[in-house]
């Protein structure tokens, strides 16, 4: 890929454009085909998501069994039970300030040591690019029960701050070499002329770099947000107050709880699933910008 | 990934170095450098280094949680358990029953890995080649295919076990049509077969995405230059989509193997304990650690480290393997 790494994420359209417009001329049974797979495809995507909230509003616990008759009796009472009856407005807070603080915390930091291997060459450099790599490979297993008895020792179990800690252990290498390709695709020379004029390798990075790779940077918060949002074996383990639990150990707890009513667990489910789709769709529109930039460069 | 940049930068360190010398000398640079790394290495060393010594170190001894460290009501109670060097190693490889408790288990999940990343790979190569076309409609086509991605894993999970369950949707279409219609929770095979269709439809969209972004990176030129050479669409394709996308294609089937390999959520979330023989390592080492009584920490941890080993192994093989070829690993 030489030829495309000098290249910023603005001039990687024009080509495309060029090409598919070309491609477009194409003849249009290749079209319909194109348009039935990914019609089909988008079904398939759609459905199961779809079929959730369908059963969400049967009112009755068996309804799934037979979802011709929800239709004369849709309701939104599971809906109502759900926000007015358990805890799910104490799960939500803990979920948003776990991933929040996961997204902040982990992309902040993700950052600064993006910048730092993308733009210095120091000691122990291709060590830590390795350490950053192995880490993704690290089972659960293997850290359960050692990170439980350390975040026992610094008095972090159950806290909201032991959970963002062992997030952003999973997502910051992740992010750090993300965002690493991403500035490698910004030119050394602003670099230089922000150290021409005076500001400091910090100030260099925090008033010229961010502002430029605002598309990575969504793509790091998105992954760290997701990866947070939906982890289930550490906040299964770390969180004992159910005052405190993540939406994610909330549902489960209400699947044992209401075993046999999966109509509020389906609404529950809905509830659950809005906010964080609303986040995706807020920075999908960098997604492929910032993966691209992410992926492709050396 | 590191041997990429290191080429990838290689070339670039010669015009990189004497810039660095104009500034300022070059341990106040490096001295920058650790401190913005700093923050990574402390939470890194403390949250996985050090619980991956101590892990290892448990691997040796008898740890369960009868016999460790614990705390009821006032009482503390010391640990007892001891060292007792590489027998859970021994025991989990070449013990008695070792083939059910390890072995089956590292069968399907080598066979759950390759089939899953290779179904990721092919459906999202070909969603994104059809997404690169200029087609009416196709930012909503993408909005909707990353929906499995956008809802939370343990969400759209239990949707589809709403769809699996007995008399669920899918069966009772699937009677409608005459077919069979099997125990997709409770039979083996299809309890692995479910696994794997949803594990399949939950990892398309990151694939899709990432190799959509890779083929709008290919320069179009190179296309129009083999269409001028009188290429046909599959020879495009062979000789310049490919190629194009062999650095994010590698680094994508890289993650997603390593990703797959430790996939925890789908499966757990949709058996639970309830199938023992459709548990992945990953899933079985929980098990072990976590979901049966007593606990037993020391084989939880050595199949973890187990695991481990076998994606550092092959981690390196992978490498190897690109640098003969003349490829890069990138991200």
């Amino acid at each position: 890929m030489s030829t495309t790494t000098v290249e910023t994420p603005a001039t990687v359209e024009p080509p495309a454009t060029v090409r598919t417009r070309r491609r477009g001329e194409n003849s249009r049974a290749g079209s319909l085909v194109s348009h039935g797979i990914l019609l089909g495809a988008s079904v398939v995507a759609l459905f199961p998501v779809a079929w959730l909230v369908f059963l969400s509003l049967g009112p009755d616990k068996d309804d799934y069994l037979h979802p011709g008759g929800i239709w004369s009796k849709m309701t939104v009472d599971n809906y109502a039970f759900v926000l007015q009856h358990t805890n799910f407005f104490d799960w939500l807070k803990s979920s948003l300030i776990v991933s929040l603080g996961t997204t902040v915390l982990g992309v902040f930091v993700a950052a600064t040591t993006g910048y730092a291997v993308s733009r210095m060459r120091f000691p122990g450099y291709r060590k830590f690019m390795w350490v950053l790599l192995v880490t993704q490979m690290f089972p659960v297993a293997v850290l359960m029960v050692p990170m439980y008895q350390i975040l026992a020792d610094l008095q972090l179990i159950d806290s909201y701050l032991g959970l963002i800690l062992v997030y952003c252990s999973t997502a910051v290498p992740y992010c750090a070499w993300l965002l690493k390709g991403y500035f490698d695709t910004i030119p050394f020379e602003i670099d230089e002329a922000g150290r021409v004029d005076g500001l400091s390798p910090f100030g260099t990075f925090a008033r010229l770099i961010l502002p430029l790779a605002k598309p990575g940077l969504a793509v790091a918060a998105f992954y760290s947000f997701i990866t947070a949002f939906g982890e289930v074996a550490f906040a299964t383990t770390f969180m004992l107050d159910d005052q405190k639990y993540t939406l994610a150990v909330g549902l489960q707890s209400f699947v044992s709880e209401h075993d046999a009513q999966r109509n509020l667990m389906a609404a529950t489910a809905v509830l659950i699933a809005i906010p964080v789709s609303a986040f995706f769709y807020l920075v999908q529109k960098n997604l492929v910008t910032g993966l691209t930039a992410g992926g492709t460069k050396g | 990934m590191t041997v990429a940049i290191d080429r990838a930068t290689g070339k670039r360190r010669g015009d990189r170095a004497p810039r660095g010398g104009r500034f300022r000398h070059s341990y106040q640079k490096y001295w920058y450098a650790y401190a913005m790394i700093a923050p990574v290495v402390v939470v890194l060393g403390v949250l996985v280094l050090y619980p991956l010594v101590y892990g290892l170190y448990l691997t040796l001894t008898d740890a369960n949680s009868l016999n460790t460290a614990r705390t009821i009501g006032v009482n503390h109670i010391d640990a007892t358990y001891k060292f007792i060097g590489l027998d859970n190693y021994k025991d989990i490889l070449f013990g008695p029953t070792s083939y059910d408790r390890f072995w089956s288990h590292f069968i399907w999940t080598i066979a759950w890995t390759a089939l899953c990343v290779a179904l990721h790979y092919t459906i999202g190569l070909g969603l994104a080649l059809l997404l690169n076309q200029k087609l009416r409609g196709r930012t909503f086509y993408r909005l909707i295919l990353v929906l499995p991605w956008a809802v939370p894993t343990f969400v759209t999970v239990f949707g589809w076990r709403f769809m699996l369950a007995d008399g669920g949707i899918i069966n009772t279409a699937l009677d409608a049509l005459h077919l069979p219609s099997p125990a997709w929770l409770e039979d083996t095979f299809w309890q692995r077969f479910a696994a794997i269709m949803v594990n399949t439809w939950c990892g398309v969209p990151f694939m899709m995405v990432s190799l959509l972004g890779g083929l709008q990176s290919i320069d179009g030129s190179l296309y129009e230059a083999a269409e001028m050479d009188g290429a046909t669409a599959w020879q495009r394709f062979r000789y310049v989509t490919l190629p194009g996308l062999r650095s994010v294609s590698s680094t994508v089937v890289l993650l997603g193997i390593i990703w797959t390999f430790n996939q925890f959520a789908v499966i757990f979330l949709l058996f639970g304990n309830t199938a023992p023989d459709a548990q992945i390592l990953v899933t079985w080492a929980y098990y072990l650690g976590f979901g049966q009584q007593p606990r037993d920490f020391a084989q939880s941890a050595a199949y973890g480290i187990l695991l481990l080993a076998i994606l550092i192994v092959f981690t390196s093989f992978y490498r190897r393997w690109l640098n003969r070829n003349d490829q890069q690993l990138a991200i």
